[in-house]
């Protein structure tokens, strides 16, 4: 019984004393150690913070968008967009399975003043009236009106209409609506000269969902002419964008891979002289080859998990909560009405895991096995060398 | 002396890991406060139609990624390159890659230009 007491606390004991060893040795070198806690750091924060803004975008797009139009119908010219027959809406809604079938009105307007660009769209059922708008947070930011204030538009004549802002889209929605310009649809077709019966394009909704294939393939028999993009196509755009195979993602991940990669191998590569020599003292007054190995395994995982905690939690502060200010340059890109949006934090288990076996499993394998080659040469051939 | 050493490191070890697990509390919480604002943002994809999140406003390919169509490399002339900054960091969306070589290229002559 005792002999069951006493053995886990000589562990405890023993680990503490290494413990405390290897931060003597870290703090011996307090300028290169805290350099490389703080490259650490950085490559675990840019991971992370990558992979928390994707996942929390692509997640949030899945939820936000689940409620898209079934099918969206357009059709194309010369390999171009273009407007759609109203006439089609009721072949379409012929077809056995549909719905209902909506023509959509939508467009985009450059702002030459604000230089911004809007995307106007004629809701369904728009309850603000002839000469009225409703806009999003973005388009009052950048053309700095209020609700009440006036928004001059030029039309397809060149000639200024002005619309009255009678509400501004709440900010909580931006990730959806910031650049929207929600207009009636005569102002819509009298600004940009869109006869009576066109349409942008059709919005098909479908009874049975597990329909949505072969109605969308019946659409493309009776308009040869026409592109159905289904729901779960939309769903998948934003999986693909924001897949770490593609576009800035792939860059940004493999410039952190890269790094920790020649990191990680400089510390693999080999002890510098005075390293050596310590563990050739150790090995001289009787320290054990594991004994060696063990040190270095804390003086691993000291490291390692100090860098990994605070890289995570700096890159949830950075990404939850400043809305990836870091990236926002990036997204950025020539937009100047860009949206403010702050994103659920949809994070798991996964993603930490993800990054902890990218970083600190190699890092902790480069600090040991330099030790123990090390460690299993001749003491007295270590100290000379 | 590896006593006080210890003890200090432990404290901030721990003191690093309650950030972390506040971390997961923070985000459930979090969850949970900002779900009327997700069903708000459910609500306006199903009132107005919405097919797309507002990301990019520099480019319509990037605004509206799903509703891009293959002339987006070539949308002022011919040879014209990809010059929005947005247009380098998101790849085409599936769909229009993968039918971009069986259906559409079949449904509409133009893309066998492209």
């Amino acid at each position: 019984m005792i002999w069951f007491e006493i053995r886990p606390m000589r562990w405890i004991s023993r680990q503490k004393n290494f413990i405390g060893l290897t931060l003597n040795f870290l703090m011996r070198r307090k300028g290169k150690h805290t350099a490389l806690f703080v490259v650490y750091t950085l490559i675990v924060f840019l991971l992370s913070s990558v992979l928390f803004f994707t996942h929390a975008v692509k997640k949030e797009a899945s939820l936000v968008l689940e409620d898209a139009p079934e099918i969206i119908v357009q059709r194309l010219v010369a390999g171009r967009h273009d407007l759609m027959p109203e006439k089609a809406i009721e072949k379409i809604r012929g077809i056995t399975g549909v719905d209902t079938v909506r023509g959509r009105l939508w467009g985009y307007y450059y702002d030459p003043v604000f230089r911004a660009n809007y995307t106007m769209v004629v809701p369904p059922d728009f309850k603000y009236g002839e000469g009225n708008l409703a806009v999003g947070g973005g388009v009052s930011r950048s053309s700095i009106v209020s609700e009440g204030g006036i928004i001059p538009i030029k039309n397809h004549e060149g000639i200024i209409v002005m619309l009255t802002i009678k509400k501004i889209l709440s900010s909580d929605s931006e990730l959806v609506s910031s650049d929207l310009v929600l207009i009636s649809e005569t102002d819509f077709r009298n600004i940009f000269g869109v006869r009576k019966g066109l349409v942008t394009d059709l919005a098909v909704s479908v009874r049975n969902p597990k329909e949505i294939a072969t109605i969308a393939n019946k659409i493309t028999k009776l308009f040869p002419d026409a592109r159905p993009i289904t729901r779960s196509e939309i769903l998948r755009t934003y999986d693909a964008v924001f897949n770490w195979r593609g576009g800035i993602m792939l860059l940004i991940l493999s410039a952190c891979v890269i790094s920790f990669m020649i990191f990680s191998w400089d510390k693999a590569a080999g002890l510098s002289a005075g390293e050596k020599k310590e563990i050739g003292i150790l090995k001289a007054t009787g320290w054990e080859t594991s004994d060696v190995i063990l040190l270095k395994f804390w003086e691993g995982m000291v490291m390692s998990l100090t860098s990994f905690l605070s890289g995570v939690v700096l890159a949830y502060l950075h990404v939850f909560f400043t809305s990836s200010v870091l990236f926002s340059p990036v997204l950025k890109g020539w937009s100047v009405l860009y949206p403010e949006f702050r994103l659920v934090p949809f994070i798991d288990a996964y993603q930490v895991a993800a990054v902890f076996c990218l970083t600190v499993l190699p890092y902790t394998a480069a600090t040991i096995i330099p030790a123990w080659k090390a460690a299993n040469t001749d003491p007295d051939a270590v100290m000379r060398a | 002396m590896h006593d006080k050493k210890f003890r200090v490191f432990m404290g901030c070890l721990l003191l690093n890991l309650s950030f972390f697990v506040l971390m997961f509390v923070h985000a459930a919480y979090s969850r949970n406060e900002l779900s009327p604002a997700l069903a708000e943002k459910s609500a306006m994809v199903k009132e107005y139609g919405l097919t797309d999140l507002c990301l990019f406003t520099d480019a319509r390919y990037t605004r509206h990624p799903s509703m891009a169509d293959l002339n987006t490399p070539f949308q002022d002339y011919p040879l014209s390159f990809e010059h929005f900054p947005s247009g380098s960091l998101i790849p085409p969306p599936p769909h229009l890659v993968s039918r971009g070589l069986s259906n559409d290229l079949v449904r509409d002559p133009a893309h066998a230009l492209d």
